[in-house]
């Protein structure tokens, strides 16, 4: 089975971002001042070949842990889908 | 027969030969170690210089630890070999899981290229243990992803075990507690920003990191012998 697989790799709470905050600081140049929580995350797109979508799931999550996001920095989300 | 340095080379890489200068200026001999090598040879000690390891893609350092020469440095490493990451390497290193914590950008996004001035605070370290506690010491640093951040229980682990090996006097980059490099518990890997081989003859504008490359160039030896 074919899954569509959408990562979303974001700040952890309180780590600063530091492209965030300063989007955040352009906006209001715009005219834009009603802006906050401004954050800049990363998106990684692939398809996975897995006999199940737990299966899937679990490797996706390996996947993200040992390279895709940093811990240390970084929290991720996991959307999937089975390719139609 | 002169302490061996090995320089690890990830394409990308940029300051291998400013480090193998000045080793070599100072007495030792430096040798390439390929990112595609199982081992590290018969090297003394290992420096991760600085540049941009597999064109920093997806993070700084995240793609670098996979080399094959990456499990041979963690060997060098764990048998109490002298480690050094210097900017790129010290990101590599935090990466690997060598050294605690993370590298991200600097606050205000901007690249910053300039000498500055760093607080020597361990002198426990293979790059430090030469140099006095407290002295003041001036080196270049260049780089976007210098600002260091970890959790509060790794920074309280890093003050209470003498970790942090020198701080900025005047924090360029917004990095948690000033910190500009640290060490492992035992103080034999290194990671720092500042590159203090750019400040290893006068003629360079610094001569201040000269102090660092003999501690480390003593560490070697002393564990080589």
């Amino acid at each position: 089975m074919r899954y569509e697989v959408r990562i979303d790799v974001t700040h952890l709470p309180g780590v600063l971002d530091p492209q965030g905050a300063t989007v955040e600081r352009a906006l209001p140049a715009l005219g834009y001042d009603n802006v906050t929580e401004v954050s800049i995350a990363k998106t990684i797109r692939l398809a996975l070949d897995a006999p199940s979508e737990s299966d899937a799931r679990d490797q996706v999550d390996a996947m993200c842990k040992q390279l895709l996001a940093n811990p240390v920095i970084e929290r991720y989300t996991v959307q999937l889908e089975a390719a139609s | 027969m002169s302490t061996k340095v090995g320089i690890v080379l990830f394409p990308g890489t940029n300051c291998e030969h400013d480090v193998a200068w000045a080793v070599e200026e100072l007495g030792g001999q430096a040798t390439m170690l390929w990112h595609g090598d199982r081992s590290v040879r018969d090297v003394d000690a290992v420096v991760v210089p600085g540049g941009f390891a597999h064109g920093d893609y997806l993070r700084t350092g995240a793609i670098a630890r996979f080399s094959p020469v990456m499990d041979a440095v963690a060997e060098h490493a764990a048998a109490g070999g002298p480690v050094v990451g210097i900017c790129n390497g010290f990101q590599v290193l935090t990466e690997a899981g060598l050294l605690p914590g993370a590298l991200q950008k600097n606050t205000g996004l901007s690249f910053v290229c300039d000498t500055v001035e760093l607080e020597v605070v361990s002198t426990r370290s293979v790059l430090t243990h030469l140099a006095e506690p407290g002295a003041r010491l001036r080196i270049p640093i260049n780089h976007f992803e210098g600002n260091y951040v970890c959790d509060p229980d790794t920074l309280r682990a890093l003050h209470d075990d003498d970790r942090i090996v020198v701080r900025y006097v005047d924090n360029p980059n917004g990095s948690l507690d000033d910190i500009a490099g640290i060490s492992n518990e035992a103080g034999n890997v290194v990671g720092l920003m500042p590159h203090p081989e750019r400040a290893s003859h006068a003629l360079l504008g610094s001569a201040d990191g000269v102090v660092m490359l003999q501690s480390l160039l003593a560490a070697a030896q002393r564990a080589a012998a």
